[in-house]
């Protein structure tokens, strides 16, 4: 026999097993899937494509979008990080808190929205770095330190909120400096829509085209073998926490300025849509594996399922119950993939 | 009955549209050892998995004892009396001994209840226990014994499922020389009960000393089948690739002798690991390192390239002194080190050919602060390097190394430090589990390097590739070193003796 094992070329599988293998390895399934359902959806409910309805979807996808390339940083080093919402609470009444002319600290100050911004980056970032030293270095599963963290700054956002505000539910009258990031824009393209494309380039491009993406991947495939051949493991492990919570908090930034405020609430509800958007991107949970076309479609896909159910006037424990059936079975697949691919 | 018990014939078998099975037969007689080799991918693995029930036949005849038989799965083959003991072994590393032994048929309080009957679990173990010589308790979980033991278990559990015929594939790779030695006098002791035995290996050597009669395959063909007695070594490499290599080493250019000290290492000691380890590897020469596992070796290569720590004593390259656990550092001064594990910490097995050798040269080959790399060039590399080594594979920018046969994913890992062009290298094991041929392309490789200037630590259980390929040999034992051989003194008895002396 040659050196490669005829296995890879497929050549004399029958004809059912080859369509099975050519569907599920598939980089634009979801696509089609997603093409598909809004098409079957046109004929019951054809608000779907109507205007306002697409912008609604596309407003919701940025910030959804941005959350899920974080997210799928970890994934790639076959970590998780089940702490990005809090992230995203807990940055987001800290930055409202700077910035609102309600009491905030920086009230009415020119600079205030830029302080807010940087306070949230901030946090993201510290808290990323928080669960990515405590699993690198204490050796705990990210599962329980994420877990842990999560708990910790909803909790932590929700006193936050409550020791600010009179009311206790949320942090509001932000200048419109900020509030101009989800609703203003260059020629029609909102200001949201220009960062969150400006992040995927820049995600794309380090993950294809640096040595730190190249390192991700590595760490994500093998990590033994990547420490002998140089990779700083641990680093590259706590970066991408680090990027998860930073990416956690540039969709906060887009959030509170399309909700006007700052609540300790926002994004309890996004977690598994977020991990949901990646896995059914093609983000393998065993590592190493994904890209940020992939994760796109994720959400897109997700994004879709979740409006065209609403729109079905399903309620929304049921649309919860599909949702969750839907990334059940992505993750199925990713599992299969990855067990036929072990197996050659 | 028949003298004979296993009788093969006409076994063919294709795996998509590659037939990897051209008429084989076999034929094993009651209580003897037939002795199965072959190049890596001439049909062994494909027939032993065929009678054990791994896969089924496409066309031929099986006779076990004189009927036909077609085991459909490894419990089936059991059933048969046909055992098959895994080049990796199939134990429970968190179950117990007796646990591993019975797990597939626990002896029951009764028929039809179902509780275990630990009294009789524990007296049947003990004599499975006793059968294969191996003086543990029962109820010691399998992770805290060694590999060589882990091996008499799986033989133990053969045995109480009244196997007629075990089937060893390659069961000495992970062994000590002392657990090869039990092994083999037990597998004499087998057959002496009248139990066949099909015994797989690289090894001629151990072949020879253990079979009967001796079939070697080629491309999936019998190519020579009879008693020992028939066979030399040199006529089974001939057999097996199918021309004759009068030499199983490559001639060395002669170099103008070796160079300064690429490499000294002056009293590095660390509890438990190794002892007041002291030498020099010089440039233009290949230090043979010998001794058993667990003799310091694998352990002394991942200190020195820094993966490890220390306790005391020092590593200098090139008279600089080298930082304890800095791989990186190790590497930017020219170190590169293949380990013994190739799958686990050689390859990232679902990354392309391409993906894998430019993996530890991407800093230097990378612009600016933000590592920018140039994704064309980095393949052109690759795939340059990828050609120099000889790597056998269609595409390398697509094809993951885990669809490599053994022997080209060893290249893939030779090639990833190459092109670091590395002043010393040190290879772990670098011909184990590959073919014949490839094992010759690779002593080509590090003849190659040494003529360029480059100093080899090359580590190896094998004596005889010592002997053929290095300059001086460096024999260690429970961390220490045993004692250096000069070329001219190179005898495989006192290298061996060296190892084992206490």
């Amino acid at each position: 026999m040659g050196g490669v094992l005829p296995a890879s070329s497929g050549g004399a599988l029958s004809r059912p097993m080859r369509l099975v293998r050519l569907v599920l390895f598939s980089d634009y399934l979801v696509l089609a899937l997603t093409v598909l359902y809004v098409a079957a959806l046109w004929f019951a409910v054809p608000e779907i494509i109507s205007p306002t309805n697409l912008n609604d979807i596309f407003l919701q996808v940025l910030p959804l979008f941005v959350a899920a390339m974080g997210l799928m940083m970890v994934l790639l080093v076959a970590q998780i990080d089940l702490s990005a919402t809090s992230i995203m609470a807990m940055s987001c009444v800290v930055g409202a808190s700077i910035m609102t002319s309600q009491g905030g600290y920086l009230a009415g100050h020119a600079l205030a929205p830029v302080a807010a911004v940087l306070a949230i980056v901030a946090i993201g970032l510290l808290i990323g770095v928080l669960n990515g030293v405590c699993t690198i270095v204490f050796d705990i599963p990210s599962f329980l330190v994420t877990l842990v963290t999560m708990m910790f700054f909803s909790g932590a956002a929700i006193w936050y909120t409550a020791a600010h505000t009179n009311s206790g539910s949320s942090i509001g009258a932000l200048p419109s400096s900020f509030l101009a990031i989800g609703y203003g824009g260059i020629a029609g393209i909102p200001y949201a829509a220009l960062i969150t494309v400006g992040l995927a380039i820049i995600v794309h491009l380090m993950l294809t085209r640096t040595v730190f993406g190249r390192w991700v991947r590595a760490v994500g495939l093998n990590p033994s073998a990547a420490a002998i051949s140089g990779v700083p493991v641990k680093r590259v492990v706590i970066g991408c926490f680090a990027l998860s919570g930073l990416f956690a908090a540039f969709a906060a930034v887009i959030y509170t300025a399309r909700l006007e405020a700052g609540t300790p609430i926002l994004g309890q509800r996004i977690l598994l849509d977020v991990i949901g958007a990646a896995v059914i991107g093609g983000v393998s949970l065993f590592g190493g594996k994904g890209s940020v076309i992939g994760v796109l479609i994720g959400v897109l896909f997700l994004s879709a399922v979740d409006n065209g159910l609403q729109l079905l006037g399903l309620s929304l424990s049921s649309v919860y119950a599909i949702k969750g059936g839907v990334i059940l079975l992505a993750a199925v697949v990713d599992a299969i993939r990855h067990h036929l691919l072990a197996r050659g | 009955m028949s003298d004979l018990l296993l009788k093969v014939a006409g076994l063919n078998k294709s795996f998509f549209g590659v037939q990897v099975l051209r008429d084989v037969g076999l034929e094993l007689r009651r209580g003897t050892v037939l002795g199965l080799v072959g190049e890596n991918g001439s049909g062994k693995s494909t027939t032993m998995n065929i009678l054990g029930g791994v896969l089924t036949k496409d066309s031929g005849r099986v006779e076990l004892a004189g009927e036909e038989v077609q085991p459909a799965s490894s419990r089936d083959a059991l059933a048969l009396g046909i055992a098959f003991i895994h080049q990796e072994l199939s134990l429970f590393p968190n179950l117990s001994v007796e646990e591993n032994i019975f797990l597939d048929h626990f002896p029951k309080r009764g028929a039809g209840i179902p509780f275990i009957d630990r009294r009789r679990l524990r007296d049947q173990a003990s004599k499975a226990l006793e059968l294969v010589d191996l003086k543990v308790s029962p109820t010691t979980p399998v992770m805290r014994l060694p590999q060589g033991e882990r091996q008499l278990i799986e033989i133990a559990k053969a045995l109480t499922r009244q196997a007629r015929l075990i089937i060893f594939d390659e069961p000495t790779t992970s062994l000590t020389a002392r657990e090869t030695e039990r092994l083999f006098e037990i597998i004499g002791r087998l057959r002496a009960q009248g139990i066949s035995v099909i015994y797989i290996s690289h090894i001629l050597q151990d072949v020879m000393r253990l079979s009967d009669d001796i079939a070697v395959l080629r491309d999936g063909e019998v190519v020579g089948a009879g008693r020992r007695e028939d066979f030399t070594v040199e006529r089974l490499v001939t057999l097996m690739v199918g021309r004759s290599i009068d030499r199983l080493f490559p001639e060395r250019e002669p170099s103008q002798g070796p160079g300064g000290a690429a490499l000294s290492v002056r009293g590095l000691s660390q509890p438990g690991v190794v002892k007041d380890v002291s030498f020099e590897l010089r440039r233009g020469e290949v230090l043979g390192v010998s001794g058993l596992m667990g003799s310091g070796r694998s352990e002394l290569a991942r200190i020195l390239f820094g993966l490890d720590p220390y306790s005391e004593g020092e590593v200098r390259v090139a008279g600089e002194r080298l930082p304890p656990l800095k791989p990186r550092l190790a590497m930017d001064r020219g170190l590169a080190f293949l380990t013994e594990d190739r799958r686990g910490e050689g390859l990232m097995m679902e990354a392309s050919i391409a993906d894998n050798i430019v993996l530890p040269s991407l800093v230097e080959r990378s612009r600016g602060f933000i590592g920018w790399l140039d994704p064309t060039g980095l393949e052109e590399a690759a795939r340059d390097m990828a050609e120099r080594v000889r790597v056998n594979a269609r595409a390398i920018d697509t094809a993951a190394a885990r669809t490599l046969s053994g022997g080209n994913q060893q290249k893939v890992v030779i090639a990833k430090w190459l092109l670091r062009a590395p002043s010393i290298f040190i290879l772990d094991e670098p011909t184990r589990g590959i073919d014949v041929g490839a094992k010759y392309e690779v002593y080509k490789i590090i003849n190659t390097m040494v003529a360029g200037g480059a100093a080899i630590l090359f580590i190896s259980s094998e004596i005889e590739e010592l002997i053929g390929m290095a300059d001086r040999i460096m024999v260690m034992g429970r961390g220490e070193i045993r004692g250096f051989f000069e070329r001219a003194s190179f005898d495989r008895e006192t290298l061996m003796s060296a190892a084992l002396w206490q």
